[in-house]
């Protein structure tokens, strides 16, 4: 039983590995990290990008400071998400590499979890609080505000960048409903008028209102 | 958080700020900061106070609260300008009025909140320090019995421990209500160490909050409980699942972590006993699956929070497949009380039943929302009106859902009915975490439903067929019955669905999902047939089914519903009867909601 799942093991890390051409070019660490770098052909010289090496290195600082278990992905991946905004798909490779994981493993528990997101998000990102009490208090009028006023639907992030939307199951904050989260900071007792506000107070701009 | 040295001096005031959610996000952090520093300077020294953060005080809806001890004053609604009144008011002996609290109904001014309709009828146990405590120092849990509790269980052998919880009749506050007792000796009994010790913090239910209020205000009695039922069971590891959304309630828990570890309350040989035993946070995804147990273990393995059949228990193959205690943190937050005031105290409150008290989070469309505990037994009616204040804008109460999505609808006959786990289930509804969430005519019944089922559509892992499509093809019929396509045979395919997806889910997600259907079906069965035969709905929320209208006999002009409205539907000359434009109407409802004439009707 034991070696059938180190053969299957052994096979599917050495499947990830293949995906990378050259990994030998690339830094240690950081094989499956570059793939798209690598097979591009010119590894070496996209790997000294100061950007990108940064990014790398922050990438690899948030994962490598948890000991290689499979129980620390859901930790990892929640400073990964705190830093970047999102998952980079580098950095996902990276923490299965880490915890001795299939990159698959670690894809699951990513888009099983709602906390995590694959693509970048908004520089602003308003949470809207769709929980019972914010519900009946009127949330579904403030979601629809915001994508009339921003053109987004929850999931979604403008064009350029700046805003994105969610809608999230209850934040907590029952008694001061319905509730808005832009970034960090929580906006009580919210209305169709106070969106419009809200969004001005972020850089936004809102159009007059059109009927329908 | 307070990291400011308090004085101990016998003559100067504490002023208690509260630093819950509620408050925070009305603002209590500058009121905080402001005190501090108007404290700090020439003006504020002559009154030798000191300031102090605490979590939650419960009545979140007159935030933020500032209470000033030894006077026992409480000020409502405080804001940065009112400070230097605030402090001038300590100096001169006096009172701010205009901050006291203000009943709604007799105008009377309160100087304490102790005095007030909604916290009078409340008996606290497990939110006995919140509020009251600096919920970042250790010290000053230790000065209300902090640890005491477990002192005096490290003296008794462990089967003394469990009988006193046995005898306490505590029955578990995440939604089952399993006897914690039995829980803990089925689990003490099992021969295979290592055994583990979980505190289920994952708060998912949609409404409620005692946990995180729990968390964020009194992290030490989590720790206390979890570590009496180490030596309980003999656990040597125990690990507390958070939702990640609570960030306060993970930086206090690890802060308390801290500083149990320093004063020898967890680590080697607590207390100089035999017992070994850590703690140590775990931060959630953001799933709703995982406050089902076998699911919160598989998300702490590292896995996706899937759950598993229970032939057999977590106490006996839970965390890595060792034996594992699991309960939640309202229940850990009792147990330090049993043991420091002995179980037959506790066992006196409440019903035959349900033993003690339960934290309800009092919310929706109720004037106090907040958080209230109250003893086992007390009847829906003193909990909404009584203590809540009955229901703003003079409308008529419609009904309390209770136990999140599992749980279910109760109507307005039902009012007396005395809250416990068991009457609740009689009622087809549940105890669930104790989210009480209040609803009046403005709330449609099918909406609710279609909610709550949407909600669990969207939560469902997806592992077993019942839940995963039982669930969409609910959430697909109740869609179309609010957007009127609804027909009568639609109530029997919900209801033969609902029975499916009881009877053969895996898991209690899946097996409660039907309650909210079946809940409204039973109760409010003419707003379903409202929908489908009239095609209208009678609290004016779905969209496709409402249309306002303004009656120009009540209309007095006032012009506010106009100046409210976001898309410019109204119009109407000053102290002239209003018109809606229906084409131009959003239906978003803030007309009605804000027209002090009762003049905005529903077609």
């Amino acid at each position: 039983m034991m070696n059938i799942r180190q053969a299957l093991k052994l096979f599917l890390q050495a499947c990830c590995a293949r995906r990378v051409p050259d990994s030998g070019a690339c830094p240690a660490g950081g094989e499956s990290g570059h793939t798209y770098a690598c097979t591009k052909g010119d590894g070496a010289e996209m790997a000294v990008d100061p950007q990108q090496a940064a990014v790398q290195h922050s990438m690899e600082r948030i994962v490598w400071q948890y000991p290689p278990e499979q129980r620390y992905i859901l930790a990892i991946m929640q400073d990964l998400q705190k830093e970047f905004n999102y998952l980079p798909r580098e950095a996902l490779s990276l923490t299965a590499d880490h915890v001795q994981v299939p990159l698959g493993k670690v894809y699951s528990m990513a888009t099983f979890y709602k906390a995590f997101s694959l693509t970048p998000r908004g520089r602003i990102n308003f949470k809207a609080c769709d929980g019972t009490a914010c519900h009946i208090k009127g949330s579904l009028v403030i979601i629809d505000e915001l994508h009339k006023c921003l053109g987004i639907k929850p999931g979604e992030t403008t064009a350029d960048g700046e805003f994105s939307l969610e809608t999230v199951n209850c934040l907590g904050a029952c008694a001061i409903a319905p509730v808005l989260v832009a970034n960090h900071k929580v906006h009580a007792k919210v209305t169709a008028t106070a969106v419009r506000e809200i969004i001005k107070t972020y850089g936004g701009r809102v159009d007059e209102p059109v009927a329908n | 958080m307070s990291q400011l040295p308090t004085e101990n001096n016998m003559n100067s005031r504490m002023i208690l700020v509260c630093c819950g959610t509620g408050c925070q996000a009305s603002g209590s952090l500058d009121v905080l900061a402001s005190l501090r520093s108007l404290l700090a300077s020439d003006t504020g020294t002559a009154v030798q106070a000191s300031t102090k953060s605490t979590g939650c005080n419960g009545l979140c809806e007159k935030g933020p609260l500032v209470k000033i001890l030894p006077d026992d004053i409480t000020y409502c609604q405080v804001t940065v300008e009112d400070v230097p009144d605030i402090v001038k008011s300590l100096q001169d002996g006096t009172l701010v009025q205009r901050l006291l609290y203000r009943d709604p109904v007799t105008k009377q001014h309160y100087r304490s909140h102790h005095e007030t309709g909604f916290y009078k009828k409340q008996h606290k146990l497990a939110l006995r320090n919140i509020g009251e405590i600096d919920p970042a120092d250790i010290r000053d849990y230790l000065d209300r019995r902090g640890y005491q509790a477990l002192r005096k269980a490290l003296a008794m052998s462990p089967a003394q421990v469990i009988d006193e919880v046995l005898a306490s009749g505590l029955r578990g506050r995440g939604g089952g209500g399993f006897p914690t007792g039995r829980k803990w000796k089925s689990c003490a009994v099992v021969d295979h160490a290592p055994r583990y010790v979980i505190c289920n913090g994952d708060e998912g239910d949609p409404g409620a909050f005692m946990d995180r209020s729990i968390m964020e205000g009194d992290p030490h009695t989590v720790l206390e409980g979890m570590i009496i039922c180490a030596h309980a069971i003999g656990a040597s590891a125990g690990f507390i699942y958070v939702r990640d959304e609570y960030d306060l309630a993970v930086v206090n828990l690890n802060q308390a972590i801290r500083d149990a570890r320093a004063a020898g309350y967890l680590g080697n040989h607590i207390q100089g006993s035999g017992l070994d035993f850590d703690i140590e946070v775990v931060r959630g995804g953001g799933a709703f699956v995982c406050g089902e147990e076998t699911a919160l273990i598989a998300s702490i393995e590292g896995n996706p929070g899937e759950p598993r059949d229970k032939y057999v228990f977590p106490t006996a193959k839970g965390l890595w497949g060792q034996p594992t205690v699991i309960n939640n943190v309202e229940t850990w937050a009792n147990v330090p009380v049993i043991i420091d005031r002995g179980a037959a105290e506790f066992a006196a409150i409440g019903t035959a039943g349900s033993k003690g008290t339960k934290v309800f989070s009092l919310v929706g469309k109720v004037v106090n929302t907040g958080l209230v505990e109250v003893p086992m037994g007390t009847t829906l009616r003193e909990i909404i009106f009584d203590i809540g204040g009955g229901i703003p804008k003079g409308r008529r109460f419609k009904a309390v859902q209770t136990g999140g999505p599992s749980g279910g609808c109760i109507p307005a006959n039902l009012l007396d009915l005395a809250v416990d786990f068991d009457s609740l289930t009689a009622a087809g509804s549940m105890m669930g975490s104790g989210g009480l969430i209040v609803m009046d005519d403005r709330t449609c019944m099918v909406e609710v439903a279609r909610y709550y089922v949407n909600f669990l559509a969207g939560e469902s892992c997806g592992k077993c067929t019942p839940c995963r499509e039982g669930i969409s093809l609910m959430l697909e019929i109740l869609t179309r019955i609010t957007e009127g396509h609804g027909t009568i045979a639609d109530l029997d395919l919900l209801e033969n669905l609902s029975a499916t997806v009881q009877a053969a889910s895996l898991c209690a997600l899946g097996r409660t999902a039907p309650n909210p259907v079946l809940s409204t079906l039973k109760y409010f069965r003419d707003e379903y047939l409202a929908h489908i035969i009239d095609h209208r709905c009678p609290a004016g929320v779905c969209k496709e089914l409402t249309e306002f209208y303004i009656d120009a006999d009540l209309c007095t002009g006032c012009g506010l519903c106009r100046k409210k409205c976001p898309a410019d539907a109204v119009t109407g000359e000053k102290k002239q009867p209003h018109v809606i434009d229906a084409a131009k109407c959003i239906k978003c409802g803030e007309c009605i909601n804000n027209c002090r004439f009762q003049a905005v009707k529903i077609r």
